[in-house]
């Protein structure tokens, strides 16, 4: 007979319980987000080159603002691509 | 005072004297402006990110400066404006926060700017701590910044 501790892992455990998002910024305390440094905003940008939703990357609104002002500033200097496919 | 910070990109096809002579025109400029120049990076020669006058790459300088009020601005990039040497040109005011940032990428205490971020983030929380508690979306922001490190160091 399958006693309880059996029952308990039928299903997976950790499906229900989502990793809770955070902004990256105010964790940190990073205050300053430099346009020159394409390397570190490619994180907030999708595989064509866009800025991807707040919703996924867990910025608060403060420091979305300046990622993406910083990403705009990056695509005039040649840093970043306008548009494109397969960038990461 | 208010800080600025002007990047620009000079075609790479001009001699490496011509280059420098460019650059060192627009010093020259600000300074005779009346602004005090606080740093001069040469961040040499990038890879475009997309062609720029069928160019594929260029020698970008990134120049920091301070000057009383903006009023110089407008005159700096209208004579880049009309320099073809010049690429691209940004003007950027720098807020206290930038100010420094510049500063500590200056002094090494950021060194390579990744660096400088995840120390700056080990006050706050211990690197293995937050390592631990980081979500795969973090997690994975460190072995990027792992890679970049090498390639400056290099």
């Amino acid at each position: 007979m399958a006693s309880r501790d059996d029952i308990k892992f039928l299903s997976n455990p950790n499906i229900g319980s989502s990793r809770r998002k955070y902004c990256r910024f105010r964790k940190y305390g990073i205050k300053y987000i430099d346009y020159k440094d394409p390397s570190f905003l490619l994180q907030f940008v999708n595989d064509q080159g866009k800025l991807l939703p707040r919703r996924i990357t867990g910025n608060s609104l403060k420091y979305q603002r300046k990622v993406a002002t910083a990403v705009k500033r990056a695509r005039h200097l040649s840093m970043l691509p306008y548009v494109t496919d397969q960038l990461k | 005072m208010r800080n600025y910070e002007v990047t620009f990109i000079v075609d790479p096809v001009l001699s490496g004297d011509e280059i420098k002579a460019t650059a060192k025109t627009y010093i020259d400029q600000l300074t005779a402006l009346g602004a005090t120049i606080v740093y001069n990076d040469e961040m040499g020669l990038r890879q475009l990110a997309y062609p720029i006058n069928r160019r594929t790459t260029g020698i970008y300088y990134c120049v920091e400066y301070s000057a009383i009020n903006g009023d110089l601005i407008s005159k700096i990039e209208l004579a880049m404006r009309r320099d073809e040497r010049i690429m691209r040109f940004l003007t950027v005011s720098l807020d206290k926060y930038g100010v420094k940032y510049n500063d500590d990428k200056r002094n090494g205490l950021i060194g390579s700017k990744k660096k400088g971020k995840a120390k700056a983030a080990a006050p706050a929380a211990p690197a293995p701590a937050a390592k631990k508690a980081a979500p795969a979306a973090v997690a994975t922001a460190p072995a990027k910044k792992a890679p970049a490190k090498a390639e400056e160091e290099e």
